[in-house]
């Protein structure tokens, strides 16, 4: 019973945190709601039984990847007023065509949950198979990666240091004087 | 204990919202935050499939997939700078050099 | 009362009293600090407010209670108000998967010992890790939503330098981590239990001093404390990103980074100096955080100490330092600590 409490607080919080970042008129705040979803993803995940995905989520998204996000937006310093003018000038923005939108995005919505609930795989619940004290283990999860996974992880490496060099590339100023 | 589909319907919306947001945004910075949404979803997915399945397979593919989003949140907003330094603009109508 | 009530009270209880500790650890550290920089500097420090200074945190307290509440007319009104607590909380919050005594049964009042610490996590070490990182945010908010060339510059150098040093500081635990095997913080203590030749305690700076070494310089740097704390001088940028606050907003700021100073310091001496591990009389009686507290002291100790030594880095110094020096270093310990491991275990 407080499992289902918690699973229906922390999804409230991930899905409306997620619904004002893409209302939000100030990237700043859209950034910090957004590390509000991703706390309350964390707290899913922990329910989960994936304390160290759980962790890495607050390590490397809300820690790392936001803070990257808050320095560029602190450092174009771009106005953001300038944004709402353009959101209503924009001709996708007239009121027919919004409303038609998020008319088919309620129907893709209403249409998913119709499916996945009809399977009877999804009835199931989550936690039966499965050693709780196996999957919650670091131990494990290193195991299978390094062993596995590993020629996956060894590209990542490779994709990281490419990310990194064309970061760098791309955001140099390209007057050499 | 929860059924798996309630986490699979979280996901699902929190997927459209992502998606939503890339296509009515008009702000470069506010279109990558939904990027990172929509991976957040699909990264909930692989977490709920693979506690049900009984594996750590989904927690694996979880990390790739996080670490994957940093990388292209990096190249992503190198882009962006290289942009707004070209336009002193993040709208993305403002770059239309390419359009016939 | 029952045995799963009295235990839940205790629990509690735990919990109330490490709160209440660390604020008055950041009140203790307010006045030990001056109270040292004055012997330091071979004069007395505070000394009238009550016997010795004991009363000049309260009487500190009380003044910044009763300034008046300052926000600049541009700054941003939510994320103004929103840096300190994100500051303040994570400062709070990633003190409690660290573990300050071992198990107890209280003398036998409980059937089941109980674990002296707010939280045992399997993952506790990334848990710290992970709510460290998430200060960083309180500080740049802080810089930015000021409104002011000061605050911006400070917050953007502070942050830059926090998030840099998290690499060395991550390297360097996850040396000690392939030493112990284990991610859970008391895991990693009870893995120092014991004496090698009789008289040595198994405690990890034996065997890691470089490792020890950068975690120091990492935790003083994550801190902001000196020598790298060139973000907030007095003589370089005013105070730094926390130039506009005032009264109870700019109160928050300083514990924040007190509370961060003694988390640093629980989790060194859980991570290297043996936790509450190394006089067996007190483990036998359940006095191991006793010992805790002592070592926790001495490093707090040190850390004051060096800021009073040590002249201040500069930015750019502290940033070479950072990349080109300590986290290679940082690298260099853990391929020889995975070698040796591999060599012992095989």
């Amino acid at each position: 019973m407080p499992d289902t409490v918690l699973f229906y607080v922390f999804s409230a919080v991930a899905v409306g945190a997620s619904l004002l970042v893409i209302g939000q008129r100030n990237p700043m705040y859209s950034i910090m709601l957004l590390i509000a979803s991703f706390g309350a993803l964390s707290a899913l995940y922990i329910q989960l039984d994936a304390p160290f995905v759980a962790m890495a989520q607050i390590i490397v998204y809300a820690g790392a990847i936001m803070v990257l996000f808050l320095f560029v937006v602190m450092l174009l310093n771009a106005p953001h007023e300038d944004a709402a003018l353009w959101d209503r000038t924009h001709p996708l923005r007239r009121p027919g065509v919004s409303r038609f939108g998020a008319m088919l995005a309620v129907l893709l919505i209403v249409q998913l949950v119709w499916a996945l609930l009809r399977v009877s795989d999804a009835r199931a619940a989550v936690g039966e198979r499965g050693d709780v004290a196996e999957l919650t283990s670091v131990r494990t999860v290193g195991r299978v990666l390094f062993t596995d996974y590993m020629f996956a992880f060894e590209a990542t490496s490779v994709l990281i240091l490419v990310a990194m060099v064309g970061a760098v590339v791309l955001a140099a100023r390209e007057d050499r004087r | 204990m929860i059924p798996l589909g309630n986490y699979l319907v979280v996901s699902a919306i929190l997927f459209a919202i992502g998606t939503a947001g890339v296509f009515l945004r008009r702000n470069l910075i506010t279109i990558l935050l939904s990027i990172e949404i929509m991976l957040n979803a699909v990264n909930l997915s692989f977490v709920a499939f693979g506690r049900w399945q009984g594996t750590v397979d989904g927690q694996i593919i979880t990390f790739f997939v996080m670490t994957v989003a940093a990388a292209e949140a990096a190249v992503g907003l190198a882009i962006v700078i290289a942009l707004f330094r070209h336009r002193e603009s993040l709208n993305p109508d403002a770059f239309t050099s390419l359009k016939w | 009362m029952d045995q799963a009530t009295l235990r839940f009270v205790i629990q509690l209880g735990i919990i109330g009293l490490t709160f209440f500790m660390l604020i008055n650890a950041s009140a203790a550290l307010v006045l030990a600090e001056r109270k040292i920089m004055g012997f330091m500097q071979q004069r007395y420090g505070p000394y009238l407010v009550g016997p010795h200074g004991i009363l000049q945190p309260l009487a500190d307290i009380l003044k910044l209670l009763f300034k008046e509440e300052l926000r600049p007319k541009d700054a941003d009104k939510w994320l103004f108000t929103l840096a300190p607590i994100i500051s303040v909380t994570a400062a709070f919050a990633a003190f409690a998967p660290v573990p300050w005594g071992a198990e107890t049964t209280f003398g036998g009042l409980l059937d089941m010992p109980v674990k002296l610490g707010v939280a045992d996590v399997n993952v506790a070490v990334m848990v710290v890790f992970a709510i460290t990182s998430m200060g960083v945010y309180g500080i740049v908010l802080a810089g930015w939503s000021s409104n002011s060339k000061y605050s911006l510059l400070g917050g953007l150098r502070s942050s830059a330098q926090m998030i840099s040093y998290e690499l060395a500081y991550a390297t360097a635990l996850a040396s000690v981590i392939m030493l112990a095997g284990s991610l859970s913080l008391r895991e990693v203590v009870d893995a120092q239990d014991g004496f090698w030749f009789g008289f040595i305690p198994r405690w990890y700076v034996f065997l890691q001093p470089i490792g020890f070494l950068i975690y120091a310089i990492a935790g003083v740097a994550e801190t902001n404390r000196a020598p790298f704390d060139f973000p907030e001088a007095e003589q370089e940028l005013v105070a730094g990103y926390n130039t506009e606050y005032s009264s109870v907003r700019f109160a928050l700021f300083p514990q924040a980074e007190y509370i961060n100073m003694t988390t640093m310091a629980a989790v060194a001496t859980d991570l290297y100096l043996g936790g509450w591990h190394g006089i067996p009389i007190l483990d036998q009686w359940g006095l191991g955080w006793l010992w805790f507290l002592a070592k926790v002291g001495f490093i707090l100790f040190a850390y004051i100490w060096i800021r009073w030594t040590v002249p201040r880095y500069r930015y750019d110094q502290l940033m070479q330092f950072g990349w080109k020096w300590l986290f290679p270093a940082a690298v260099l310990n853990l391929i020889a600590t995975a070698a040796f491991v591999l060599y012992f275990n095989a």
